[in-house]
């Protein structure tokens, strides 16, 4: 399978006439962008805001990050079952606007929502401090219950992303990046040799209902046995987030297309290793369910022939249970392992950060302790309502302070502790 | 300006004599004693040592607070920005007086304090959670690596800069995780730890397992019929309006709650904060989470004694284990002071 990931990179964006990208401005028709949504009676209101790198901006509550992307040539659209068909996506041309993030804000559950700073030390934490982001602003219609609305949100932001890309079919592109792999064991085989250790990565996806979902094709991912994808299928969108749970630790959906674990395993496929595939696996509420899901994970492995596995965890607490399953499965059936989590050690940071542990867990990248407390200077404009911090988790009605700066957990910032391991953070010993 | 050290020592190391001096009391020495003249030289021009308090190991440790007091007393008269006790490699009570007054120099008189010990001194078992250290051999051979090493990383929390990890700044950790930026991103790292792994060579892993405690369950219940239950949740249901302001999410308490007089949960008494969870059908029927209506239909009907009156509830969601295993010790001494006989628990 071949993907050719064609970047235009957007700089800036503002309101225009005509929703376009030229010189790397993205100038955004709000009217006909506000369009989308006409005769949408899920929402009471809905309204567009532009927040750029470096404004004093705070976007809150946030839900889902998403990036424009849309199918150039190959099968099927981006975000398959949700825009245009179901088919297997992957293949051909991918057009990407490099720099810019449609920002969904409105309160579902209000303490799974979180904030993105555009300056200042929370910018740190997350990539959409350096994107200009295209922030749809949703108030719910009344009577309508939060999983209506948690669906109707989660498409408004797949189609503004969507079509954001789709009117700039025409851009030029500045940057192609190309993922490419034989489709079959064998032609891997081929094309990395014998010697080269053969990867396969687990990809934990929150599968609990009660809004803490993900969707695979449009499939909720809690109807599902564990499922094998190619790696370019994640990339054009295939997984989707539909998730309320803590910030910090939430795939979005702009995780799941720039996931950095599989772009580090393609990069890498012939070089230092060979790059089997993604397995995708549930992290579900019961114990029976946790047991089917893992084991049938490990099956698929040695299936596959795997000899290492990176597990990338979402969420904490619950699904610590299912990396220890993973990891212990994979282990006994001869793979080695490294799981990708994040640590809940406490304000003070002295508590044991995992709430179920194996000793095959043995190689464990942290991603971060998510209470460790932060002080985010205040910004001049808000997008969305500054209030939502005393119910977001990691917040609590003391975190606004009399000066307009913000004290919480970093567990309220959007991506902090991201446990696909997007980012630089990490957790050590003082 | 040069920063002011006082080096604190015990008998032995100050030269006054061994176990028949061990008793002799607090005493405040100017000039350079014992390894003064190796700290003097490791410091070297950004700092001076301006004297030496000297204790006896038993004097210290057998009376723990006055020594201590005493100790502060002539530090304060010395005026420094700095303590270097030690290093106390593995001699026992020499490692506990380092410990002890470091932890207060740094408390009370708010300056930069520093020990060294051998990781299984029981000083560091007693202290190190509070204290900073550096590593040592276990016995004075060891002089030569341990002096500098002290004397960089006291110069290191002079700088005021912000502390690095323990493991690149070589001291022992006090157990606390805190964040940082690595150069690389954890995807990178997990890529590079799998390669690692797989080819047999030395990794390390960002998280070391910790062993959870084992906590032995209760001998089972005699006779149901007249056994007191208690209902406890940290399922995140409260009584209307949070009255004791749980958190919604990483909780630093709990509640206790008096449900003598109710038999049923109502949207009117009772909510959900748990941060969580999809609150709705929680919010709608508390019950749902607390099973309130069905402990009183049994109750009634004579299945178990009696239903204990308060409920002990909390949020689970992202609450650090320290905190559990506080708020699990706490409602546990209550239940054992108020005769109850079994409990349960409740999750989401």
């Amino acid at each position: 399978m071949k993907l050719e990931l064609c970047k235009a990179f957007v700089r800036d964006v503002q309101w225009g006439k005509r929703t376009c990208l030229a010189g790397g401005v993205l100038q955004v028709d709000k009217v006909s962008a506000l369009a989308l949504f006409e005769g949408e009676k899920r929402f009471s209101s809905v309204d567009l805001d532009l927040a750029r790198p470096g404004e004093s901006v705070r976007i809150i509550p946030v839900k889902d990050v998403i990036e424009p992307r849309c199918k150039l040539s190959g099968k099927g659209e981006c975000f398959p079952g949700i825009i245009g068909g179901p088919e297997t996506v992957g293949s051909g041309s991918t057009l990407v606007l490099k720099g810019v993030a449609v920002v969904t804000v409105g309160p579902i559950v209000s303490i799974q929502e979180g904030l993105i700073d555009m300056s200042g030390p929370a910018t740190e934490y997350n990539p959409y401090g350096q994107t200009c982001n295209v922030c749809l602003v949703v108030q719910p219609a009344k009577g309508v219950e939060k999983a209506e609305y948690e669906t109707a949100l989660r498409l408004a932001g797949i189609r503004l992303a969507w079509y954001l890309a789709d009117v700039c079919r025409g851009a030029g592109v500045d940057e192609t990046e190309v993922v490419e792999a034989a489709d079959s064991v064998e032609g891997k085989a081929a094309e990395c040799g014998a010697d080269l250790p053969r990867f396969v990565y687990v990809c934990q996806a929150i599968s609990q209902g009660l809004l803490h979902d993900t969707f695979l094709y449009g499939v909720d991912v809690k109807q599902i046995l564990p499922t094998l994808l190619q790696p370019q299928e994640i990339l054009d969108g295939a997984m989707v987030s539909a998730n309320c749970v803590s910030a910090c630790d939430k795939q979005n959906t702009f995780h799941h297309q720039n996931n950095p674990v599989v772009l580090e395993l393609c990069r890498r496929h012939g070089k230092d290793l060979n790059f089997l595939g993604v397995i995708v696996t549930t992290e579900m509420m019961t114990l029976a369910g946790k047991i089917r899901s893992s084991e049938y994970t490990a099956k698929l492995a040695r299936m596959l022939g795997a000899q290492v596995a990176i597990i990338t965890e979402e969420g904490c607490g619950n699904p610590d249970t299912d990396i220890c399953m993973n990891a212990k499965n994979l282990e006994e059936a001869g793979i080695r392992t490294v799981v990708i989590g994040n640590e809940v050690a406490g304000q003070d940071g002295s508590s044991q950060g995992l709430a179920d542990v194996v000793p095959e867990m043995d190689a464990y990248v942290s991603c971060g302790n998510i209470n460790e407390v932060v002080v985010l200077p205040p910004m001049e404009r808000v997008i969305g309502d500054i209030r939502a911090i005393a119910n977001v988790s990691g917040g609590d009605e003391k975190s606004i302070r009399p000066d307009g700066s913000i004290a919480c957990e970093i567990q309220s910032i959007i991506g902090s502790t991201n446990e696909l391991g997007i980012s630089k953070i990490g957790c050590e010993w003082v | 300006m040069r920063k002011r050290v006082v080096l604190y020592m015990n008998q032995f190391f100050a030269g006054m004599g061994g176990e028949e001096a061990a008793h002799m009391p607090p005493e405040a020495r100017t000039g350079l004693v014992g390894p003064g003249t190796a700290f003097a030289e490791a410091f070297g021009p950004e700092a001076e040592i301006v004297g030496t308090v000297v204790c006896g190991d038993n004097r210290y440790t057998e009376d723990m607070e006055g020594s201590r007091v005493l100790c502060l007393e002539l530090l304060r008269s010395m005026s420094p920005d700095c303590l270097v006790a030690g290093p106390a490699f593995n001699a026992g009570r020499y490692g506990v007086a380092c410990g002890d007054l470091c932890r207060a120099a740094s408390r009370d008189l708010g300056i930069v304090a520093v020990t060294g010990w051998y990781p299984e001194n029981p000083g560091k078992e007693l202290y190190g959670n509070d204290v900073y250290a550096v590593p040592t051999p276990d016995s004075a051979r060891g002089m030569k690596e341990a002096v500098p090493a002290m004397a960089r990383l006291a110069l290191r929390l002079l700088s005021g800069v912000r502390m690095g990890p323990a493991r690149e700044e070589s001291y022992l950790h006090r157990g606390i995780r805190k964040n940082f930026f690595h150069e690389l991103d954890g995807a990178s790292r997990a890529v590079e730890m799998g390669l690692k792994k797989f080819r047999g060579e030395p990794f390390r892993t960002e998280l070391e397992m910790p062993v959870f405690k084992k906590i032995p369950p209760a001998a089972p219940v005699k006779d149901l019929r007249t056994a007191t239950i208690a209902l406890c949740s940290s399922g995140g249901i409260v009584p209307k309006g949070n009255p004791d302001r749980i958190r919604v999410s990483s909780a630093m308490s709990w509640g206790r709650y008096d449900v003598s007089g109710i038999d049923d949960l109502t949207p009117e008494n009772y909510e959900s904060i748990h941060g969580g969870y999809d609150r709705t059908w929680a919010l709608e029927d508390p019950d749902r989470v607390l099973p309130l209506d069905e402990m009183r239909k049994l109750e009634r009907e004579g299945v178990f004694g009696k239903l204990y009156d308060f409920v002990s509830l909390t949020t689970g969601t992202a609450t650090s284990v320290a905190n559990a295993e506080r708020f699990g010790r706490e409602i546990g001494e209550i239940f054992k002071r108020d005769g109850v006989d079994a409990a349960i628990l409740t999750s989401t």
